[in-house]
């Protein structure tokens, strides 16, 4: 009696863990990292829930975590707002490509001035968050926007408090146009700030900078449209002022050598249009794969984002990749292989 | 007469009575190795950053993920500094609260007023951060910061406590959120522990003609020091360990320049939610361990304390006698 019922719940065991096994391999597919991409991969995993029955889940833990857990390959793809370089990919067994192009921008909440009245570059944005600018009449900015009342107020200066790739983004623009910026603080997910206060999330710098007369911060673009902030216009590479739009990120990716490597970091980038504070962000891959099926989960997913997503990425205010960038990066796939060496399908 | 025999039910085997010991024996170990795991793993996460920096960790200020540059004073500072005075505010004010609740209040107004102090107790701590950042940090800002600084600003040292950009976020901003918070549960303490002092002691002291504060700081405290002391480690280990709401309003800035009271700061539990997600590994990670380590041993250092207090008083209280 006893055997016969051991039988029957190993039985029963074995047939639960093989259940979960299939559906596991066969239907869900697990990613994370990036929380800036986050609202798109989510809006786009959903869609091609129903439109082929695959679950993609997302979790938005951050660039640095999505790194570690690829790296210890709990999860299918890692999401990266910063990209790593081909000699760290290479060590890791790893293959990197961007999945969409979004920006960073300098927001303001100065009294009486409107969305894009304030006109700034990038000597006087970091000797502005260096400490060095303290007032909003100072004459370097006086200099760069005549006609425009600038007050006599000490400028509250607003940063990301966590680690994020929006950080990295505007600071590795720093570092390239401002060279005390770079030597001082330098580029990174997280930095040692000369000054101001620290907000959590793009929504915790919004808030500060909605709430602080007087102050400036940085956020990505889809919370200055959404919460309608007061945008800077930035002078780019050119010496253009423009103003943040999906076309301005979409001039900067363009600019950028995307079939030599995808290590690419699109700030600072030549081009009338192109914004100076653009980014890509990044998927994370093992070049070697224990489970090929899921590997071709996700290219297949990425596949059908880059065709069918375009209108979903709009949306949400990022900015699709430009059709040769897909057509490199679908090529890269090439080099992702099962354990044997045999390339994985991609569709 | 013989003694009947005793009825079986009633009684448990020894079997049971075994079990329910190891039982409650394992509970109680599996603490014990639970606390020593923790500290082991801890220790073991920090060890790059023990290894490189030691205890000069403890007095460096630097704080550069960029150059893998670390040092705790900031954080260490800014949570022991936002604790002290969220007690500062709350001891006092929780004394006042029992108090009034056990002393002094009309009895029909006695229920309302004790549930909506331990229903304050149960709000999540990121509204009481919201809140504080959106309600609370202008109105410091407009009616203390400002006339401070208008009044002291060119007063040598004391200026310099009220200096800053006149935002209300800061030190004082998170220590008074702290104080709001854990005030419920020291003063939900420190009245349970005063009701439970006898009444025949009070009303003694009352028939010898004591005044009610005579008998609160003669009959009630002596009577329930233990408690007391117990409910005020309560709040000041909730303050300590606090983290959403102090990070919405210390500012997250690592700085030590100016020990301004408006001043934005950190602490050991808001830099470590804040860069926790995205600290490479190696250094800046065993960096935030470390913090965390410190943490433990900070809160172990209080407890400690508080225990040599009672102990102390305990003493004190067999000498008079």
């Amino acid at each position: 009696m006893q055997v016969r019922f051991k039988i029957a719940m190993a039985s029963l065991a074995g047939s639960v863990a093989l259940s979960f096994a299939g559906f596991a391999s066969a239907q869900e597919i697990t990613g994370a990292g990036a929380t800036f991409p986050a609202p798109v991969y989510s809006k786009w995993a959903a869609e091609y829930n129903k439109a082929t029955g695959v679950k993609i889940n997302y979790q938005s833990v951050g660039s640095g975590a999505g790194i570690k857990q690829i790296d210890s390959k709990t999860v299918d793809f890692g999401a990266s707002d910063m990209p790593q370089t081909d000699e760290v990919l290479k060590s890791k067994g790893q293959m990197q490509f961007p999945a969409v192009i979004g920006g960073t921008v300098p927001v303001v909440n100065i009294k009486g001035i409107a969305p894009g009245q304030l006109k700034l570059t990038g000597a006087v944005l970091g000797d502005i968050f260096l400490g060095k600018i303290t007032k909003w009449n100072d004459a370097a900015l006086v200099a760069l926007n005549p006609g425009v009342a600038l007050p006599d107020a000490a400028i509250t200066t607003v940063h990301r408090a966590d680690g994020s790739g929006t950080t990295f983004n505007f600071t590795n623009y720093l570092s390239r146009v401002h060279p005390e910026w770079k030597e001082k603080v330098g580029e990174g997910t997280a930095v040692n700030w000369p000054s101001g206060s620290g907000g959590k999330g793009n929504e915790g710098v919004a808030t500060f900078v909605n709430r602080l007369p007087n102050s400036i911060g940085y956020v990505e673009y889809a919370y200055v449209k959404q919460s309608k902030m007061t945008y800077a216009l930035l002078k780019n590479r050119d010496g253009v002022f423009v103003a943040p739009s999906d076309t301005a990120f979409a001039a900067a990716a363009a600019g950028a050598d995307w079939n030599k490597s995808f290590y690419q970091l699109i700030t600072d980038q030549p081009g009338k249009e192109a914004w100076p504070i653009s980014t890509a962000t990044f998927i994370l891959m093992h070049t070697k794969q224990d489970k090929p099926a899921n590997a071709t989960e996700v290219f297949k997913f990425f596949n059908w984002a880059y065709k069918n997503g375009a209108k979903i990425a709009d949306d949400l205010d990022y900015v699709p990749l430009p059709a040769p960038v897909v057509a490199s990066i679908e090529k890269a796939w090439g080099q992702v292989t099962d354990a044997a060496g045999k390339p994985v399908a991609i569709k | 007469m013989t003694t009947p025999p005793r009825p079986k039910a009633a009684r448990s085997g020894p079997v049971f009575d075994r079990i329910f010991a190891w039982l409650a024996k394992g509970s109680a170990i599996f603490t014990l190795v639970m606390l020593i795991a923790i500290l082991a793993s801890l220790t073991i996460s920090a060890w790059p950053a023990i290894a490189k920096y030691g205890l000069g960790f403890l007095t460096s200020t630097t704080w550069d993920p960029v150059k893998e540059d670390f040092g705790g004073l900031v954080m260490i500072y800014g949570t022991v500094m936002t604790s002290f005075i969220a007690l500062l505010i709350a001891v006092p004010v929780s004394f006042g609260i029992a108090l009034f609740l056990t002393e002094l209040s009309p009895a029909w107004l006695k229920r309302p007023l004790g549930t909506a102090i331990e229903l304050l107790a149960a709000v999540p701590s990121i509204v009481y951060g919201m809140w504080g950042l959106l309600v609370f940090s202008p109105v410091l800002s407009t009616y203390v910061q400002q006339p401070l600084q208008a009044a002291f600003g060119d007063v040598p040292y004391i200026g310099a406590l009220f200096s800053g950009a006149p935002v209300g976020i800061g030190i004082l901003s998170a220590g008074i959120i702290l104080a709001i918070m854990i005030i419920p549960f020291i003063a939900a303490v420190m009245r349970d522990v005063f009701e439970v002092t006898p009444t025949l002691l009070k009303e003694s002291a009352y028939g010898l003609g004591a005044t009610t504060w005579e008998v609160v700081s003669k009959v009630v405290l002596p009577y329930t020091k233990s408690g007391v002391v117990g409910g005020i480690m309560l709040g000041l280990g909730r303050a300590i360990g606090e983290t959403m709401a102090v990070t919405f309003v210390i500012g997250n800035f690592n700085q030590l320049d100016s020990l301004s009271l408006f001043q934005a700061a950190n602490s050991i539990t808001s830099a470590l939610a804040n860069e926790f997600a995205e600290a490479g590994e190696g250094l800046h990670q065993g960096a935030l361990m470390y913090l965390g380590l410190v943490l433990f041993f900070i809160t172990f250092v209080i407890l400690s304390l508080s225990k040599l207090l009672l102990s102390q008083l305990r003493k004190n209280e067999g000498a008079k006698s």
